[in-house]
Parts: C-alpha cells; sequence; structure tokens
C-alpha cells in the first residue's frame, strides 16, 4: 500500500500536550461528532514558528497534510489516546519519525489511525512542509515526489497487520482471538496465536 | 533462558502463567487492577461496549477502579457529562470502586488515590489509562499507562500483551543531604539520560539513599519515570512499603527481589550526598539546571500540587520553607486528594497547621482536591496558566502550554525549592531559607 500526499515537518520531541492540548480532553473519542471535532484542533498546542502554516486551516476541520514528518521521541508525555485520534480524524494518515514515545506508538497501532513510521535516519531536513511525498508500506520507503530522493524506513513488523486490520479489535477478531460483538454471552477469550498488538 | 530475573521480568513472568521471561518477550499479562478516569474513562467504556457489546459484563467488578480527578471543579459541561458517563457505567456494571465526585467517597488525583485507598500491592499488575499510572511501581509492582484501546481490551477480557522491557538501574549511595528531595533525585536522572534515555524500559530505583525514603518520597520517583520515556519504575519491598499497605488494604500480596545474576541494560551509581537542588527549565523535564545557577530568574507564580507534588509530604516541605514568611509572587496551593486535603487542616509544624501557615504566607489555597492546573484543564481551573507567566511547580512537566497558555513558562523543581522561590520571586536554591 502507497500513501500520497504533503507533508507537514516538524521537529524533536512533540509531546501530546502540543498535539491535543488538555482543554480539548473533554471531548469523548467515541461520540462521532466529538470525534470529527478532535480532529480539528490537532496539533492546537504547537508551538509553531512565524513561517510554519497552521496544521489546520482556521474554522476547518481536517488538515492538507497527509504525512507527518518529525525528529525524536514524537508523542512523548501522555497517555492520552486523543492523541493520535486527533491526528487520524484530522485525516493524517502516517508519522514518519525518527523514533516515537512508547504508549503514543501503542496507540497509533491499537486504534489503527495512523502509521507510525520509524526511519534510521533524520528526515526533517530532507522535506520542507507542504512538498508531496510517497509512503510506500511495502517496500518501507518514503519518496520525495519534487526531488525523486528515496528514504528507508524501519519496517513496521508485528504493528503493520494490526493497523491495516484497523486497530487491535479488528485484527484480533480477524485472527480469531476474540469472538465479534453480541455473540459473546461472556468474556471473550484471549489465547494464544499470532501476536496482535506485538508492537510495544 | 536465564533463569535470574529483575522484579519486573518477574512481576511478568508471574502474570504471564510463565516459569521465566525475558526482555523481549511478548506475553499475554493478566492485570490484577484496571484504573480510569474522567478523561480517558468515557472513551474507555464507550470501546468497550461497541467491541464487546451493550451487554458485555467487565472482566472482574472487583478489579476495576474509576477516579474521577482531571476536570471536577469546573463549570464545563462536557466534563460533568463525562463523570456521568462513569456513574452510570459503575450502576450498570455494579462496580465497588468508583470514588464519585459530590460524595464522601470522592477522592481526587488517581495515582495517589489508589495507593491510599489500598489499590496498590506488591507483586501486581496495574494498568491505568493515565502516563503516570507508573507512579505506583514505588510499591514494588508493575504499574504502565495505557490508551483507551488497550484500556477496553483489558475491561473485557482482563488480559493485554506486552513486552518484557529490559531493566535500567539507579541506585543511590549514601545519606541524602536535608535539603534535597525525590523530585531532586528524579530531576537529575531525566536531565542525564533525557526525556527518552528509558523508551521501551523499566528504571528500578535502590541503594540506600532511595530505601530511606518515605512512601511518599518514592511514589514521586517512580512518578516521573514516564517523563524519560519509561514504561515502568520499580523499587523493592520493605517494612516502610509493607506498613503503608497493610493500613491501607488486608488483601495479601507477594513481594518480589531481584533474583542474585539478574541483567541490568544500563547502571548508574550516584553519591547521594553530592545531590544538589535542580530545577528543568522550560520547555522540557530534561532541560536540567542547578536552582543555584538560575537566581535571575525571575518569577510570577509558583505552583504546588499534581500527583507529583501534592502529597502531604510535599505540604510539609513546603511548610518548613514557607512558615513565617511571606510569598513574592502568586503561590496556588493544590492538595492531590481529600485525605491531603483533611492532612492540611490537621497536620502541624512546630504546632501550626498546615494551612494556617499557607495562608499566613498568602498563599491561595484550594481546598477542592484534584489535578488541576497541572495539565492547564478547562479555561477556569484553579491555578491555570491564562498568559506569559513565568510559573515555578513541583509538577511533572513543562512542555509548552502544559499549565495552559502557550506564552507560559514553566520550571519543574521540588517543594524546597518551589516554596523559597515562591519567597523571593526568583528561583532560588533552599539553602538559603533552610536552616
Amino acid at each position: 500500500m502507497t500513501i500520497r500526499g504533503r507533508v507537514y515537518v516538524l521537529g524533536d520531541n512533540i509531546d501530546t500536550d502540543q498535539i491535543i492540548p488538555a482543554e480539548y480532553l473533554n471531548l469523548v473519542p467515541t461520540i462521532p461528532e466529538e470525534y470529527e471535532k478532535l480532529g480539528s484542533y490537532a496539533l492546537a498546542g504547537l508551538a509553531r514558528t512565524p513561517d510554519q502554516p497552521p496544521f489546520v486551516p482556521p474554522d476547518g476541520m481536517t488538515t492538507p497534510y497527509t504525512i507527518i514528518v518529525a525528529g525524536k521521541n514524537f508523542g512523548c508525555g501522555s497517555s492520552r489516546e486523543h492523541a493520535p485520534i486527533a491526528l487520524g480524524a484530522a485525516g493524517t494518515k502516517a508519522v514518519v519519525a525518527e523514533s516515537f514515545a512508547r504508549i503514543f506508538f501503542r496507540n497509533c497501532v491499537a486504534t489503527g489511525e495512523l502509521y507510525p513510521c520509524e526511519t534510521p535516519t533524520r528526515l526533517v531536513d530532507a522535506f520542507r512542509t507542504n512538498e508531496e511525498a510517497a509512503l510506500d508500506l511495502e517496500a518501507n520507503t518514503l519518496t520525495n515526489v519534487a526531488t525523486g530522493a528515496v528514504h528507508a524506513l524501519r519496517p513496521l513488523g508485528d504493528a503493520g497487520p494490526v493497523i491495516g486490520a484497523g486497530g487491535l479489535f479488528a485484527y484480533a477478531r480477524q485472527s480469531g482471538m476474540i469472538a465479534s460483538p453480541g455473540t459473546a454471552a461472556k468474556a471473550p477469550v484471549v489465547g494464544g496465536g499470532p501476536q496482535a498488538g506485538a508492537d510495544d | 533462558m536465564s533463569n535470574s530475573m529483575t522484579m519486573t521480568e518477574k512481576i511478568l513472568a508471574r502474570a504471564a502463567g510463565k516459569r521465566a521471561v525475558e526482555p523481549g518477550n511478548n506475553v499475554w499479562v493478566a492485570a490484577d487492577v484496571l484504573m480510569t478516569h474522567d478523561v480517558c474513562g468515557p472513551g474507555t467504556i464507550g470501546i468497550f461496549r461497541r467491541e464487546f457489546g451493550a451487554r458485555a459484563r467487565v472482566w472482574d467488578r472487583d478489579r476495576v477502579v474509576l477516579i474521577p480527578d482531571h476536570y471536577i471543579f469546573t463549570k464545563d459541561d462536557k466534563a460533568h457529562r463525562n463523570v456521568d458517563i462513569l456513574r452510570q457505567f459503575a450502576a450498570e456494571q455494579g462496580l465497588p470502586h468508583l470514588y464519585d465526585v459530590g460524595t464522601p467517597r470522592y477522592k481526587g488525583v488517581c495515582h495517589i488515590a489508589l495507593a491510599e485507598e489500598g489499590h496498590n500491592r506488591p507483586g501486581e499488575v496495574l494498568f491505568g489509562t493515565d502516563s503516570h499510572t507508573c507512579t505506583a511501581g514505588a510499591f514494588n509492582e508493575f504499574a504502565t499507562g495505557i490508551g483507551n484501546t488497550d484500556a477496553a481490551f483489558v475491561m473485557g477480557t482482563g488480559k493485554l500483551l506486552l513486552k518484557v522491557p529490559p531493566t535500567m538501574r539507579f541506585v543511590f549511595d549514601g545519606e541524602v543531604p536535608s535539603y534535597i528531595l525525590a523530585k531532586d533525585l528524579i530531576l537529575q536522572i531525566i536531565g542525564d539520560i533525557g526525556v527518552d534515555g528509558a523508551t521501551y524500559r523499566a528504571m528500578e530505583f535502590s541503594g540506600d539513599a532511595v530505601m530511606r525514603l518515605s512512601m511518599e518520597e518514592r511514589m514521586t520517583l517512580a512518578n516521573m519515570v514516564i517523563e524519560a520515556g519509561g514504561k515502568n519504575g520499580i523499587i523493592a519491598a520493605d517494612e516502610t512499603t509493607r506498613a503503608y499497605v497493610r493500613a491501607r488494604t488486608k488483601k495479601p500480596f507477594d513481594e518480589v527481589t531481584n533474583d542474585p545474576g539478574a541483567t541490568f541494560c544500563f547502571e548508574r551509581r550516584y553519591d547521594a550526598r553530592r545531590l544538589e537542588p535542580v530545577v528543568a527549565k522550560p520547555h522540557s523535564p530534561d532541560n536540567r539546571a542547578l536552582a543555584r545557577e538560575l537566581k535571575d530568574v525571575r518569577l510570577t507564580r509558583a505552583y504546588i500540587g499534581s500527583c507529583t507534588g501534592g502529597k502531604l509530604v510535599d505540604f510539609v516541605n513546603a511548610a518548613q520553607v514557607l512558615r513565617g514568611r511571606r510569598v513574592a509572587v502568586d503561590t496556588f496551593l493544590v492538595p492531590s486528594t481529600t485525605e491531603v486535603a483533611t492532612g492540611l487542616r490537621t497536620h502541624t509544624v512546630d504546632g501550626r497547621p498546615l494551612l494556617d501557615i499557607f495562608r499566613d504566607a498568602g498563599c491561595q489555597v484550594s481546598i477542592e482536591a484534584s489535578c488541576a492546573a497541572c495539565l492547564g484543564g478547562p479555561k477556569d481551573t484553579f491555578g491555570r496558566i491564562n498568559g506569559p507567566e513565568v510559573c515555578i511547580s513541583t509538577t511533572n512537566r513543562n512542555f509548552p502550554g502544559r499549565m495552559g497558555s502557550k506564552e507560559g513558562q514553566v520550571y519543574l523543581a521540588s517543594p524546597y525549592t518551589v516554596a523559597a522561590s515562591a519567597v523571593t520571586g526568583r528561583i532560588t536554591d533552599p539553602r538559603e531559607l533552610l536552616q
């Protein structure tokens, strides 16, 4: 699968308070209108530089940026699942970063909202915001469409199929580890089998 | 596979029903306790219902703990709606552990409430929908923060797949000087290894200096493991642990110790006697400086509260500095729990109740226990930074906008350093004011 779109470039240690400021945590992601609203506040807490465009345009509900390119420790801070959800609800499909904070990475996989792709080298200087990029999840590459430069990514490993299925529950169900909603009279059985969410 | 395990490995092996595990193993772990609060509980409940069905039951009613604490004392309608969702779920599922707002059971900050109410027990596995769930590692248990989806999975199945983390070990030898608190120890470590220095790893704290700390001070150490990216923090159990836990619960528990020959991926030793009071400068918990190097930093406010710095011991320590003095900047105090709030009235320093010492000093003291302005929150939150304030705080994070406005600047420090700085109006090494 290939994801194509405009990139938004960020630095190191982008924390969850910048991704979704705490004042919006009164929104509940499983309520559809509040899920959309979370998208409109994606990266609302970013300490932006003057030349950096807003991630979501004023009064907009979604972002024109499909791929985020960032430095080290993306998503550090809180365990709020609102963070990957806000980015996903805004329309972002992937974050390509040098490294991720553990809980954010896991929440991306569990929700299936975003592909969290790690790069062996720093790509923050290889892209400028608004450039077009192509993320090939089979070849594990990120291509700068304008320059043609191809950058290698680390494979997603066990996490890829989980996100592809639509998250932890969809994957667990697909692989027969838990029953479909409503069909189980008691708590579903979790067993061995493939390691869904073995991302952490 | 070696049979020598660290404390973290032992707990995870036991919870996975295995004889041994080693770092990197993915194992299904049985949860002893699942905690959620008003900010992440409603989303977790929503996923639980969607995925397991409207009539599904939680896996074990006695192991689900609901602690509303984040957005309580606000006029925000959605915040109240969220507490209602917890209430309705607890009623529907017959959950005994809801610490409901507006009742005598209301507690406040979940990580401190879990300890006070006997939900933290050695050898157990605690999952919570809050990154500071790692605080409970002070009790010799495995405790880590998870997202709503993972929490909903635990709610329905009682299990979660985890990768066993390697353990980093931090040893403090010798006696800690009187002006040094646990907050200085953990800020020292985070400054040394960075905000991603422990990503995917367990952090063990040991050495005689650590084992001499009270439970509340040990909680401060384990609390900020997440600020170094750590998965969990852990401390051995001793008489201090047992006395605290036995006073709060009758449930049995099974402590763990490191095996001889257990493997650590990193070890760092500190001479506790040489530590100095430290501060984390804006806008990162690893941006460390010595307090005495920052005396030119002028402040506009001080804040004492949160799961990190709003326990009774933190207020007692602040009172040692503030007694008989006046603050020079707006100083906000928020007890983490209702038990701490009671302690402000009943606990004395030099025969004076803490509350009187703080009011005489000119502090603004909330009697409403909650997370309050540690994470900003709704605009009407007590102590929230709503403009270009320069604040010194006993809390845990100083990312841009963390305590409210992006224009704010937050310095993190110990209760001694925060109190001393509140008195002078500039960042102050507490040695200047402590006798």
